[in-house]
């Protein structure tokens, strides 16, 4: 097999008669960016809490770097080194950006179960957290809460907690919902840097983000991979045209509206 | 234990449970329809059974003492949940625990400061007073009464949840409470309206079961922690699994009391048999509950899977 | 706003609410102290009263006010607590052996451990089965956890039942004698001071960063890489461990433990108290102590039926105040 970080293999879930996931396998390679696309309800979702392990699936197999992850837990698939952004923002509103992202710091630094020094004071820690947030480009705003931030920033805080678990891959799921133009392009800038050291597997609707990052498409419809190739191939493939759009003409600048 | 004493204990089972049915069935409507939890049911419960007591004193009428007990706790359900429970809606659990044990502290004392704390006197009317021969037992009317009226009330409830409009209201209320809000459903009346029902249920239970027992302040915390058993065990938001949560622990819990003291007769002497059998036997239904629970941590029928 | 629980630097928030639990602490002390002066050996025990029952309230708070859980059963570990230091006391005195085996002890320093751990284990079990569930089930299975432990204290015969155990002579402590009343109170100061230190420094810890995010974002703890249950389960046992201590010294102060002591009405009012005093304040829980105390012994001098107007402050707590005392005097008043 090629370099992939991640594979899952042959995975179905199915919630009474509704087939969520059918048989569905794909990769992701070492280096680039692979986007999952489909109309809603295909299973985008489904398949990404399978993966990232708050959904057990009801057989398949994911692996990552090599290791059969399918039946950890969603913190231990974080340790090994799966990072995950959510689609509505999962932050700790009350509490500071640093004090956010230093939970994944200490996370792969060390037990938690230490119950004397203060954290306040741990300067590692603080150090390590603060590597992260500078890496999208919030450190200055690490002292103020989440809540004071706005919803373009709170997705780079999402991603800044990512980050902070130094992972392998990053699975990011709509990352450009609600985003103006120029969160946008923002977020797509940090992403393209992100992607030689750590490969994505990224949910999007926002074709115009898609196109320009991803190297692979997946498209999922129903449940199932009914395309998968390079993000050149998939552009021109008439089939997926039909199936996602609905129309024989994939503009590249237009939006999908579902 | 003879044939006769099985059956009539399992009657017994039944009739507890039909009690605590009415009870839960009120409780898990209120936490499906509107997500609260309601720890002041149990007061409900005593005021209907105050209210019972008190109408049937100056009336003579034991009827009309039923009558009054379940609309009384209807009324003191449509004054609380005006004026307290519906703030708690969209609270998170601590707040409606708290704010509803406040509500038990407070009904409770004010009962007390309004009739004393002495019990009131409550009788089965006369009419109802004897016993009845099914078969080889024997067994009092009164509580073939009870069963009676629990088995309508769950036929009523059934017909209504399933029939009516406001079944129907209140069926898309537990599945989406922001959707019939957006189709134009007074939610406010109906959950009032909702609370009010579980209010009349309680009240109703109490004053039954007054007539058996006593009328006392704090005579349905007893009988508050069951029900949330109950419903727990049968999973919360499900009549059907209060039904049979009721029915579950109705019977473990009588048959259980009765058993397990003549269980430890067997290597013990009988005054040591008594305490821990019957220590044993209050213990039962956790544990079930938590067997249950360990199993399916939301219960056996939930409403939302 | 968090970080101020785990450093006293003296930023403007700040300041108020640590010299508020200074106020609070000196208020607490002076009274015993005046009150032995005076003679009046009623307020030193009244004093007394507060300290211990703030401690088991501290214990609660480190699980519901700094770990969300809303546990309706901790007057189990409060009660198993009292039981330990009464049934060490009832075979010291008779001369009896417990359970016919383990000879007891009249020794403070070795009845707690014991009653550490006892509840240490209980808290294990009960808590590794509770903490798989959540919301409401949670809160319904810590009381029938605790309700069973109530009936089987009831059970409990030559421990008198339900009439309960008397202590006839109060343990002992190395130091001092447990007999005098400012001696006792100084004692249980001391320990509520070091259950609130502990509190304190877990909080600031690694464990306490976890724990504050297991009660904020759950989600985003497990996918920062920390298991939620693990952490909980440890809050959750170290909480119990808290209110058992207070349990056994409860006890000794009343010469009395019975099956009281482990009702589901009593988890409730050590509820009220921590809500009362401020959710997750570190101080909360000697606020919400002195207030029910307070309440409970002047009021309950006036009428049986003060429980009523606990009720009425409790709602008002809730619907309108809800940082409770110490939000109120520290003017933010923020929910835990």
């Amino acid at each position: 097999m090629v370099d992939s970080i991640m594979r899952i293999q042959k995975l179905y879930k199915s919630f009474g008669a509704l087939k969520a996931t059918d048989d569905v396998s794909l990769d992701l390679r070492k280096g680039e960016i692979h986007a999952l696309i489909g109309p809603n309800g295909a299973g985008k979702s489904t398949l990404i809490s399978q993966i990232a392990g708050s959904l057990k699936p009801d057989s398949g197999q994911i692996f990552l770097d090599g290791e059969d992850i399918t039946q950890l837990s969603v913190a231990a698939r974080a340790v090994k080194g799966l990072g995950r952004c959510f689609q509505v923002s999962s932050l700790a509103m009350p509490l500071s950006v640093r004090r956010n992202v230093m939970i994944a710091s200490q996370a792969i630094t060390g037990s938690s179960f230490r119950f004397w020094k203060a954290v306040e004071s741990d300067k590692a820690l603080i150090a390590a957290a603060d590597e992260a947030i500078d890496m999208v480009g919030l450190l200055d705003r690490a002292d103020e809460p989440a809540s004071y931030l706005s919803h373009g920033e709170r997705r780079q805080l999402e991603v800044g907690c990512a980050l902070a678990l130094k992972p392998k891959l990053l699975l990011l799921d709509e990352p450009m919902a609600g985003l103006g133009a120029g969160g946008s392009e923002r977020l797509t800038g940090l992403l393209e840097s992100l992607k030689l050291d750590i490969p994505i597997l990224l949910i999007e609707h926002d074709m115009d983000a898609v196109f320009r990052l991803a190297d692979r498409i997946s498209v999922l419809v129903y449940g199932q991979i009914v395309a998968q190739g390079t993000s050149h191939k998939i552009r021109h493939d008439p089939l997926v045209r039909e199936a996602y759009l609905g129309s024989s003409d994939l503009d590249v600048t237009g939006e999908v509206y579902d | 234990m003879t044939l006769a004493l099985t059956l009539e204990q399992l009657l017994n089972g039944i009739q507890f449970g039909i009690m605590l049915f009415l009870m839960a069935s009120g409780l898990t409507l209120i936490f499906g329809v509107m997500g609260l939890i309601n720890l002041a049911h149990g007061s409900l419960y005593m005021v209907g059974a105050f209210v019972c007591a008190y109408v049937t004193g100056i009336t003579g009428s034991f009827w009309l003492g039923l009558l009054a007990g379940a609309l009384g706790a209807a009324i003191m359900g449509v004054i609380v949940e005006v004026l307290v429970i519906r703030r708690l809606y969209q609270r998170d659990h601590l707040d409606q625990v708290l704010a509803t044990f406040a509500l038990i502290l407070i009904l409770s004392e004010g009962t007390a400061l309004v009739f004393g704390s002495q019990p009131l006197w409550l009788d089965i009317p006369s009419v109802l007073k004897g016993s009845i021969e099914l078969g080889s037992v024997v067994y009092p009317v009164y509580r073939i009464l009870i069963i009676i009226v629990g088995v309508l009330v769950a036929l009523g409830l059934y017909l209504l949840i399933s029939r009516t409009r406001i079944g129907m209201k209140i069926r898309a209320g537990e599945n989406d409470r922001e959707m019939i809000g957006a189709l134009g459903v007074n939610i406010s009346v109906l959950y009032t309206f909702v609370f009010a029902v579980g209010a009349a249920l309680a009240g109703l239970a109490g004053s039954l079961v007054g007539a058996l027992q006593s009328v006392e302040v704090g005579m349905g915390e007893p009988v508050l922690i069951l029900a949330f058993v109950v419903i727990v065990i049968g999973g919360i938001g499900s009549i059907k699994g209060a039904l049979i949560g009721a029915m579950l622990v109705g019977i473990v819990d009588t048959l259980g009391r009765v058993l397990l003291p003549s269980f430890f007769q067997w290597f013990m002497e009988p005054s040591a048999a008594a305490s821990v059998g019957s220590a044993l036997a209050s213990m039962l239904i956790y544990l079930l509950m938590a067997i249950i629970l360990a199993i399916k941590p939301k219960g056996l029928f939930p409403a939302n899977d | 706003m968090i970080n101020s629980i785990t450093s006293l630097n003296f930023t403007k928030n700040m300041s108020r609410e640590s010299w508020v639990n200074l106020l609070l602490l000196v208020v607490i002390v002076s009274v015993p102290i005046i009150a032995t002066l005076m003679d009046e050996v009623y307020y030193v025990n009244l004093s007394t009263r507060i300290i211990i029952i703030a401690m088991a309230a501290v214990g609660l708070n480190f699980a519901l006010g700094f770990g969300g859980m809303v546990s309706f059963g901790h007057a189990a570990f409060f009660g198993l607590g009292g039981y330990v230091a009464g049934i060490a006391a009832f075979h010291a005195f008779e001369g009896t052996l417990f359970l016919g085996l383990i000879p007891t002890s009249d020794q403070m320093l070795l009845i707690w451990p014991v009653a550490l751990l006892g509840a240490a284990m209980i808290a294990l079990l009960i808590g590794a089965i509770s903490l798989r569930t959540q919301g409401v089930y949670f809160i319904m299975i810590t009381l029938a956890f605790a309700q069973m432990i109530y009936y089987f204290s009831i059970s409990l015969t030559t421990y008198g039942g339900e009439d309960g155990l008397s202590i006839i002579l109060r343990n002992n402590f190395a130091i001092g004698n447990s007999n005098n009343p400012l001696h006792f109170f100084a004692l249980c100061f001391f320990a509520l001071l070091m259950s609130l230190w502990l509190s304190h420094r877990m909080v600031g810890s690694r464990f306490g960063a976890a724990l504050t995010m297991a009660k904020l974002n759950e989600t985003r703890l497990a996918t920062a890489g920390i298991e939620p249950y693990s952490i909980r389960l440890v809050a959750f046992v170290v909480s119990a461990m808290i209110t058992a201590f207070a349990g056994a010294l409860f006890a000794d102060l009343n010469g009395f433990v019975d099956p009281s002591m482990l009702s589901w009405h009593r988890s409730g009012e050590i509820i009220v108290i921590v809500v009362l005093g401020g959710v997750g304040r570190l101080f909360g829980p000697i606020a919400g102590a002195i207030a029910f105390v307070l309440l409970e012994t002047f009021l309950g001098g006036f009428t049986d039926r003060w429980q009523l107007f606990l009720g009425l402050v409790l709602l008002g707590v809730v619907l309108f105040a809800r940082g409770g005392l110490i939000g109120l005097m520290t003017g933010n008043a923020r929910h835990g």
